[in-house]
């Protein structure tokens, strides 16, 4: 027994290392901190964590099938100018309409009150997992590679996002944004739960934030089963080995679409929830291709190997958790904003430098390149 | 034999089976039936068609023409897994394993077990756990991850892996190539548990003792016909081969000269490494071909890597021509004159979607180059001579390496380092999963660059190859030398017998007789 945790730790040693870190830097983070340790601060990293986390996740899954995908922000912005839209709660609903070559085309109004918020947040998780699934399929069927299918869709969507929002704007509804982007007392008492956060039994939970339950719950109710799926064991496969795959009969197309697709969904929770937090939509270019960029840097760190088959979207979550926190302390240390940049290059590379010690370890080189 | 007696009771037959791959004929008119509760070799060289044969069987190919019957049943298979679904699974050459999975989800691949729709982890490691003791391997951990096992146990994890699927017909594509002696014996008595239960039984193998002691029944192929089916026993391992190659062969190995005069080429003094290898000392000479013998897996790996500067921290002493060397590097191993002809010619040896000529010239660029460019006439030059000098069959030399055939790719993986005029020559069982003919000529040319003055350090899982080819063979047993043979002494009890480390009154080539 004792045999079978040494192997899995071993095995899962770039994710105990982040998880080390992130804990390491977030107590100092704390300590540093005047109001450390209080929900208050807990509640604003959180805000601030959920959307690269979600996109991080996003990232994961096609990089497990040895995919890269540079669409993930581009998503991201596309669905949270779509939630811009469907999101405004206004109690008449939203009317809707379609400005295009000098056309004004009516498509009637979105329902309003609480039953459209919810369906506007279907909608809009529906929007995202359908670009991902275009993304499986162009890369699928189109036999294109990931990298550059990715890349072309990625535009697409930001192309798409710009249309809806060509200067930020629109309305998200107020309550939803309060609710979501607080602690859980705060949401109690906007939906009228639990006497509105008054119940004795509730007072011990309502300090921890709605994003961090959210996190977990997407990870526990997305994440885990798809990775105990047959479908989820063939994304593995595929970028472990695809010919071997193939050779043993797994559904390698299905597999890649159903990564892209997750990856579309993720990055949908991620905008969708962006755009609450901002409470409009922005189809910021340079926004989309900073995400993208730190998803993948989340996902190196969090201990997936961007050649594939092995890691977990639960350690990119500490990926992203340990970037977010390395930009808290510049606001502790009062570092002056430009030098932002530089100082996250070099933690990055220090951050990877730690995962790579153990090539200094190996006696065969020949298992360096296995 | 008649074909009546050949069809009479087949599970699966197959009638004008042909298949062409870009206009090059592969298999051409083909029948050929199995039985159930039979083990059938199939032989023939490479090329043979052979694996085209299997990958019809197995679904991975579609043939152009012909019939397939199975259990009386007209069947094609589209893909792998509809042959699976009937009952045929079929043990690649290639690794079918996913290196980054572990063992149990690799046995588990194609149809887990699932508990609520997902993959019920405890079930799957049982069902591992139950797969491998049927082999008689329960030492294999089913929570390791396949990249962390040896080759000889990946390949036992690929057994279970097709155990797994219940096959009706089993095919084994040289599928105990890399496996140890003592696993050997185990897939043997699991072959003979499976043929009582009455499964059809498909054995490719170029070890013809393999196929002497498993067979109940034999057919050969050449050039994509089959050529005769006969039951054990009716025709002598000569007239086996021959019949596969369809010429008679005059001594299977050259001769070995008579040797006087030795200048030292390589010497090794008390070289360790982690435990793995222990205090080796040998010496080969100029002009000398030495075999390193043995189980497999005791260190005879190794101690080439160690050669060959892939090993950190080795400790003793290399000299080459009486000068010491410590090669840190392939790269500086290379430019102390020594060569490796790798274990693995898919991933070491060969770059595989790269020109024929590109692999050929890849370790020899320096020679070729003027500066900092590649002097193309130069290069055409080299590459057209070591084809010529190997006699690589090849179409053109701008073609895709992966396009030959395994013995013309391990020819490839040989003229590379030719190019190099290496000094010292160390080959890691370079007759794996190669035909006779291929096999002949390696043997005919290492004896030739023995006598044009290098020095040669053979490791072969083949005892007879051994015997045929070396002057003196070296005998490994966890990690030392245990034992060295030479003339007279150069036999297979020999060899057997110091392998196994149970001659102890034989005198030790090094150190002590293990306790």
């Amino acid at each position: 027994m004792l045999d079978d945790v040494a192997i899995r730790v071993r095995q899962n040693v770039g994710i105990v290392t982040a998880v080390l870190l992130f804990a390491v830097l977030y107590v100092l983070y704390n300590l540093s901190h005047p109001k450390g340790f209080s929900s208050a601060v807990l509640v604003q990293n959180s805000d601030e964590i959920f959307a690269l986390a979600m996109l991080a996740m996003a990232q994961t899954v096609p990089v497990l099938a040895s995919g890269l995908d540079l669409s993930v922000g581009a998503v991201m912005t596309m669905v949270g100018c779509f939630a811009s839209y469907l999101l405004t709660g206004t109690a008449a609903g939203a009317p809707l309409h379609l400005d295009i070559f000098g056309l004004h085309i009516g498509l009637g109004t979105f329902p309003g009150g609480v039953s459209g918020i919810l369906l506007g947040i279907v909608v809009c998780l529906a929007i995202g997992a359908l670009a991902g699934f275009i993304n499986g399929c162009v890369v699928v069927y189109g036999r294109i590679q990931p990298i550059i299918a990715t890349l072309a869709t990625g535009a697409v969507y930001i192309g798409i996002a710009l249309f809806l929002r060509p200067t930020p704007g629109g309305k998200i509804d107020e309550d939803l944004n309060w609710a979501l982007t607080n602690s859980l007392g705060d949401f109690a008492a906007t939906v009228h739960i639990f006497d509105d956060g008054a119940a004795g039994w509730f007072a011990p939970l309502a300090w921890i934030p709605v994003p961090f339950v959210l996190l977990i719950l997407i990870a526990l109710v997305v994440w885990v089963p798809f990775r105990r799926s047959v479908l989820g064991r063939a994304v593995y496969a595929v970028g472990s080995a695809e010919g071997a795959a193939y050779m043993s009969g797994l559904p390698i197309d299905r597999a890649k679409i159903a990564a892209f697709t997750l990856a579309g969904f993720f990055a949908g929770c991620g905008g969708l929830f962006l755009a609450i937090q901002t409470s409009s939509g922005n189809a910021d270019i340079p926004q989309a291709g900073a995400y993208t960029l730190n998803s993948i840097a989340s996902v190196v760190i969090g201990g997936t190997s961007l050649l594939g088959g092995t890691g977990s979207a639960i350690g990119s979550i500490f990926g992203a958790m340990i970037l977010r926190v390395i930009s808290f302390f510049f606001r502790i240390f009062d570092i002056a904003p430009l030098l932002q940049p530089l100082f996250e290059g070099v933690i990055l590379l220090a951050a990877v430098s730690i995962g790579a010690l153990g090539v200094l370890r190996v006696k065969n080189t020949l298992e360096l390149f296995r | 034999m008649s074909d009546a007696v050949l069809t009479q009771g087949a599970f699966l037959e197959l009638s004008g089976i042909s298949k062409r791959y870009a206009g090059v004929r592969a298999l051409e008119g083909v029948d050929f039936a199995c039985a159930r509760g039979k083990i059938h070799a199939v032989l023939g060289e490479n090329g043979a068609g052979k694996s085209t044969l299997i990958k019809i069987i197995a679904g991975v190919v579609q043939p152009d023409s012909g019939h397939m019957r199975l259990a009386g049943r007209d069947v094609s298979f589209a893909t792998p897994s509809a042959a699976n679904a009937a009952g045929v699974v079929c043990i690649f050459q290639e690794l079918s394993l996913m290196p980054d999975l572990s063992v149990a989800d690799n046995i588990s691949i194609a149809a887990p077990p699932r508990r609520f729709g997902l993959i019920d982890a405890r079930a799957q490691r049982r069902r591992a756990e139950e797969l491998l003791a049927e082999i008689g391997c329960e030492d294999v951990n089913p929570l390791m991850r396949v990249r962390d096992l040896p080759l000889s146990r990946r390949q036992i994890v690929e057994i279970a892996k097709a155990l797994g699927k219940k096959p009706q017909l089993l095919i084994l594509d040289e599928a105990t190539s890399a496996l140890t002696s003592a696993d050997v014996e185990k897939v043997y008595a699991m072959l003979a548990r499976l043929k009582s239960d009455g499964v059809a039984i498909l054995y490719i193998s170029h070890r013809m003792h393999e196929v002497e002691a498993l067979a109940d029944r034999a057919s050969v192929f050449r050039n994509g016909r089959h050529i005769e089916t006969f039951d054990k026993g009716r025709r002598s391992t000569a007239e086996i081969v021959q019949l596969m190659i369809g010429r008679d062969i005059a001594a299977q190995y050259p001769p070995k000269p008579a040797r006087s005069s030795a200048k030292p080429m390589l010497a090794l003094d008390k070289l360790s490494w982690e435990g793995r290898l222990d205090r080796i000392s040998l010496r080969v000479d100029a002009g000398e071909i030495v075999g390193l013998g043995g189980l497999d897996g005791q260190g005879q790996k190794t101690l080439l890597l160690a050669l060959f500067g892939v090993l950190r921290g080795v400790s003793g002493r290399v000299t080459v021509e009486e000068r010491e060397v410590r090669p840190g590097s392939p790269a500086a191993a290379k430019s102390a004159g020594i060569a490796l002809v790798p274990e693995d010619r898919k991933t070491e040896g060969l770059m595989l979607p790269m020109s024929i000529a590109d692999n050929l010239v890849v370790a020899s660029l320096d020679a070729i180059s003027t500066g900092p460019l590649v002097d193309r006439a130069k290069e055409s030059e080299a590459v057209k001579r070591a084809v010529a000098r190997l006699q690589i069959k090849i179409g053109a030399a701008g073609d895709a390496v992966s396009t030959l055939s395994g013995g013309n790719q391990q020819k490839v993986v040989l003229a590379k380092w030719l190019m190099t005029e290496p000094r010292i020559i160390l080959l890691n069982d370079p007759t794996r999963g190669i035909d006779v003919g291929t096999k002949q000529e390696l043997y005919r040319l290492m004896r030739e660059l023995a006598d044009q003055g290098a020095a040669i350090l053979f490791y072969s899982t083949d005892y007879d190859e051994l015997i045929g080819c070396c002057d003196r063979v070296a005998i490994m047993y966890d990690g030392r030398i245990v034992r060295e043979l030479q003339g007279d002494e150069l036999t297979e009890t020999n060899i057997i017998a110091s392998a196994l480390n149970i001659d102890a009154s034989a005198p030790a080539g090094a150190g002590a007789v293990h306790a």
